[in-house]
């Protein structure tokens, strides 16, 4: 109903609008249209003014009304250096911003039409030219510096003791394995995958790298403290692992393994104590993958090393679950698979961990 | 070379005695059907380019109330809706679905059919031949079908909003894997294909048009019209064409191959797919190829879009502030690097798929750049205004209000160009912000500009002041308080296209601002409507013009006839003497670029 009386406002007002508009083309006439012209320019240059002083009160107020909004501090040493390179980028294009928003809105009023304004004749001044060039490339040069060397760090290679987990995105849900004791991540091939014989990544159950490897979904435990390399895949469509609170995010590609790390700083409990008890470290889906995208969550348990272990030990390895799914027959899951079916690109996955 | 040997036109016949030259004098009596529908007129054209833009820019916009109403109210329901869409808002509220394919199609239509072809068709018709003195395109048949082709991508286009699966619904991108995958997604059906075949037929239209507006300016330029002598509309529309011409036909093999992996079982684009219970056979292929393709094109295409409007800009401003545009040679050498560039950083949408850090440390370098060219260009605007006797006219806020929003827009690439802030921000609000204020609302600006600015040429009636300050003042207000406040959201890591944030403990803080920004979207929506109100109502009822240069201007569009024939000026096309901002020069207001250059005149 209030939808209807909206509607019913909004063409009222415009045709209150319009009449006056219209209207006002006659008075303009009758006053000379000459005379009209010259206050409307007047009322327009000073609402050029109102709108800088106003516009600039609002991005203060806005500023205040959202900053405590925008996350709590990076939870990982990569979201430092991003949170550097943005205070770096927010200062140089904030200076920037004032000035020439300023200077665009005050030159609109002052130099608005008068009588005995002659505007002046001024095509080309090569030096200011060269100025507003050089300049500009040498605030360039010195954020693409601070970029680069940020980015190298980031996205360099993992530390050599980091914890590898690999990370699967399907429709709309999110698998992890963990390498289990021998810290291999075993091979797996996409036409192995049969989800009703609990083989949703589709491992080589040949391989004996893959017998003690845990498989679990939706929530995701790490230890505080201690670099994680995820290595990223995707089953159907492309999908992206976002970490808001870390500030990291890779895209997971079907067919493409890619890889992401970086070092979880706080666990999940002292970020809880800090910011309320709803404090979750989430995985959002950042590429566009269906109907289900704004609803694929996962979540991150950072903890101690102590309760990391805890938790693992809980998870039977998901080689005994499949084998206890297909408990009639094992075997035959077993010799279709092995050897010839591993190929060039699952040599590709294992080759990159 | 003078076109006037391709069409002459006859004194007293002026907008009916178009003949070819030859053998034989044989008039063509246009009929309703050539003069208005299947018209060669480039003045025509133009005018069937905006009004089908500004149809497609109702429905574009539509869309965006839409699913704006879902995300500022994500708990109510509006039953109205179920008794226009039917299945697709089953107890009035918006099916995932359905909001996906409102996005997609909102992409899709603003940045290809309003903006591309809505805005660069209209004025690259209108004003090349106006303002380079020819009385029509190099080849007005060429120029006819092109409007022709995106006739019929825009029937197809329209024509998939009503199939029973529903338009494609995987972003304007249209990525694969879910775009290739009818499994995927329900817009990966029948949708999917009319989207595609939609957007060949819109490419083959961009590339008859960007090659006849670019034989136009190199060969059809009167005598007199040297290139550096051109107003800095016909450099933007000519470097716009040329980067239209050279990166969609890559979007077009692109799209070709996406046929192919849908229908031909070719794997380009797929490999190791297990999809709704399904092992697929497809093995090999790359789902990024398509990206690779997909922003050849589409970063290119941004610069499509602002190109006509930063010419339209300093065309209008420098009129307005009755001074030269500043540093006009800059302002050309700022357009060729802007489109030489824009070639050359498309990978920085792709900084988070993995690519190689190396590779992306030199697209970070490429993109940042552009940020030179950009800025000698603001500076150039400022110092345009700088000690000008300025005029407001709707077409100068404009003017103002895109080089306020190109700012904006243009500071946070910013941030978007740095490979190391882009990890945080790619594919949130803080994009959507950015994306929006830079190319959405400044490109409409600029065509606002040219709409305001050139209407009394296409119609011989003025728009509506009144109702086009109201317009902008809204409009700019608007702009600012739906986008500003996004940057925030992006940077609380807020993802984009999301239909809903209520599951998130991370994001779900901003209901209120949701609720603010979609009540601004339906008051600039509705002022928006006034404006394409306004501007059908002037063609019939508007204030007539009644001098042939009602703004002062010096270029050549206004030495025609108020309503100019095809053909465009009685007897001879006029010669040009010189640049075209000779604006309060020697103590006088304007000189035409037609007067010629007196002795001891002040040189630019």
């Amino acid at each position: 109903m209030s939808s209807t009386w909206i509607i019913v406002a909004l063409i009222l007002g415009f045709l209150v609008v319009f009449q006056i508009a219209k209207a006002s083309e006659y008075v303009a006439i009758l006053r000379g249209e000459e005379k009209t012209r010259k206050e409307t320019n007047r009322i327009n240059a000073f609402l050029l003014l109102i709108f800088l002083i106003v516009g600039l009160i609002g991005v203060f107020y806005c500023n205040e009304r959202l900053k405590g909004k925008i996350l709590p501090e990076a939870a990982s040493e990569h979201g430092e250096r991003i949170d550097n390179m943005i205070w770096i980028t927010l200062a140089i294009t904030g200076v920037v911003f004032f000035i020439t928003q300023i200077l665009l809105f005050w030159f609109s009023f002052k130099y608005q039409e008068k009588e005995n304004r002659k505007s002046y004749y001024y095509p080309h001044n090569n030096k200011l030219e060269l100025i507003w060039t050089v300049i500009p490339a040498i605030t360039l040069t010195i954020l693409v510096g601070f970029g680069l060397y940020y980015w190298f760090q980031i996205t360099g290679d993992a530390p050599a003791n980091s914890q590898v987990v690999e990370v699967t995105g399907s429709q709309f849900k999110w698998e992890f394995r963990y390498p289990g004791a021998d810290k291999k991540l075993g091979r797996k091939y996409f036409k192995e995958i049969t989800e009703t014989k609990g083989n949703p990544l589709g491992q080589i159950w040949s391989d004996p790298d893959n017998h003690d490897d845990v498989v679990v979904s939706q929530e995701v435990h790490l230890v505080v403290n201690r670099p994680v390399k995820f290595v990223i895949n995707a089953k159907d469509v492309i999908h992206d692992v976002g970490l808001a609170h870390f500030r990291m995010k890779m895209d997971a590609v079907p067919g493409i393994p890619t890889t992401m790390w970086f070092t979880p700083k706080y666990t999940t409990k002292q970020m809880r104590d800090k910011y309320g008890p709803d404090f979750n470290y989430e995985i959002s889906c950042d590429q566009m993958c269906g109907r289900g995208h704004f609803s694929m969550r996962g979540v991150i348990v950072v903890e101690t090393q102590a309760e990391y272990n805890a938790w693992l030990a809980s998870k039977p390895s998901q080689y005994s679950v499949a084998m206890q799914a297909n408990n009639p027959a094992p075997a035959n899951n077993n010799a279709a698979p092995a050897g010839g079916t591993a190929k060039a690109d699952t040599a590709k996955t294992t080759a990159k961990l | 070379m003078s076109n006037d040997a391709t069409i002459h036109v006859h004194e007293g016949a002026v907008t009916h005695g178009v003949h070819h030259d030859g053998d034989g004098h044989h008039h063509h009596k246009q009929s309703f059907i050539t003069k208005y529908i299947f018209s060669q007129d480039h003045k025509t054209i133009a005018k069937q380019f905006l009004i089908t833009g500004i149809i497609w820019a109702v429905i574009g916009a539509l869309f965006s109330v839409l699913f704006r109403l879902q995300l500022g109210f994500p708990d109510q329901t509006f039953p109205f809706l179920e008794t226009i869409f039917g299945k697709w808002a089953k107890g009035g509220k918006i099916e995932p679905e359905f909001y996906y394919a409102l996005i997609t199609m909102h992409g899709t239509i603003l940045v290809f059919f309003v903006l591309t072809a809505g805005l660069s068709g209209t004025f690259a018709n209108l004003l090349i031949p106006l303002q380079v003195g020819a009385r029509d395109m190099a080849s007005p048949l060429m120029n006819m079908l092109s409007y022709w082709f995106f006739f019929l991508a825009s029937i197809l286009m329209m024509s998939s909003l009503f199939i029973e699966t529903g338009p494609a619904s995987g972003g304007w991108t249209s990525y694969p894997p879910l775009s290739a995958l009818k499994q995927a997604s329900l817009g990966s059906k029948a949708g999917m294909d009319f989207w595609i075949i939609s957007m060949a037929m819109f490419i083959v239209s961009q590339l008859l048009a960007g090659l006849n507006y670019i034989s136009t300016i190199l060969n059809m330029r009167t005598k007199g019209m040297s290139m550096t002598r051109m107003p800095l509309t016909i450099w933007g529309l000519f470097f716009t064409a040329i980067l239209g011409v050279l990166s969609f036909p890559v979007l077009l093999s692109g799209a070709i191959l996406l046929l192919f992996d849908r229908h031909m079982g070719t794997s380009f684009y797929l490999s190791d797919i297990y999809v709704a219970g399904q092992i697929l056979p497809n093995e090999g292929g790359s789902a990024i190829l398509y990206q690779h393709l997909f922003w050849f094109l589409g970063h290119p295409e941004v610069y499509i879009i602002i190109l006509p409007a930063m010419g339209m800009v300093s065309e209008v401003m420098s009129v307005n502030a009755r001074k030269p545009i500043f540093g006009y040679m800059a302002m050309i050498g700022s357009l060729f690097a802007i489109c030489i560039l824009a070639f050359l950083v498309w990978a920085h949408h792709m900084f988070v798929t993995g690519m190689n850090p190396f590779l992306g440390s030199v697209f970070v370098l490429l993109t940042l750049l552009i940020a030179i060219p950009s800025a000698i260009k603001v500076f150039n605007w400022l110092t345009t205004l700088w000690r000008g006797n300025i005029r407001f006219t709707p077409a100068m806020l404009f003017s103002i209000g895109f080089v306020s929003l190109f700012i904006s827009g243009g500071l946070t690439g910013i941030w978007l160009g740095n490979s190391t802030i882009d990890i945080h921000v790619h594919d949130t609000y803080f994009v959507i912000a950015h994306f929006h204020i830079v190319m959405g609302v400044s490109a409409f600006f600029g065509m606002f500009a040219g709409v305001y600015h050139w209407y009394p040429k296409m119609f011989g009636r003025y728009l509506n002041n009144t109702l086009g300050f109201i317009h902008f003042w809204v409009t700019l207000a608007g702009a600012y308080l739906i986008f500003w406040p996004m940057h925030y959201m992006g940077l609380a890591g807020v993802p984009r296209r999301y239909m809903d944030l209520t599951l998130w403990t991370s994001f779900n803080k901003f209901g209120d601002l949701n609720r603010m920004i979609s009540i601004v979207t339906i008051v600039v929506f509705a002022v928006n409507l006034m404006f394409v109100f306004n501007f059908f109502y002037s063609i019939f009822k508007g204030r007539k013009v009644r001098t042939t240069n009602p703004w002062g201007a010096t270029t050549l569009e206004w030495t025609t006839p108020i309503n100019p024939g095809h053909g465009n000026w009685e007897g001879d096309i006029p010669e040009v003497h010189r640049w075209p901002y000779d604006y309060g020069k020697d103590g006088r207001e304007f000189i035409p670029q037609t007067e010629s250059v007196k002795p001891g005149e002040t040189k630019h």
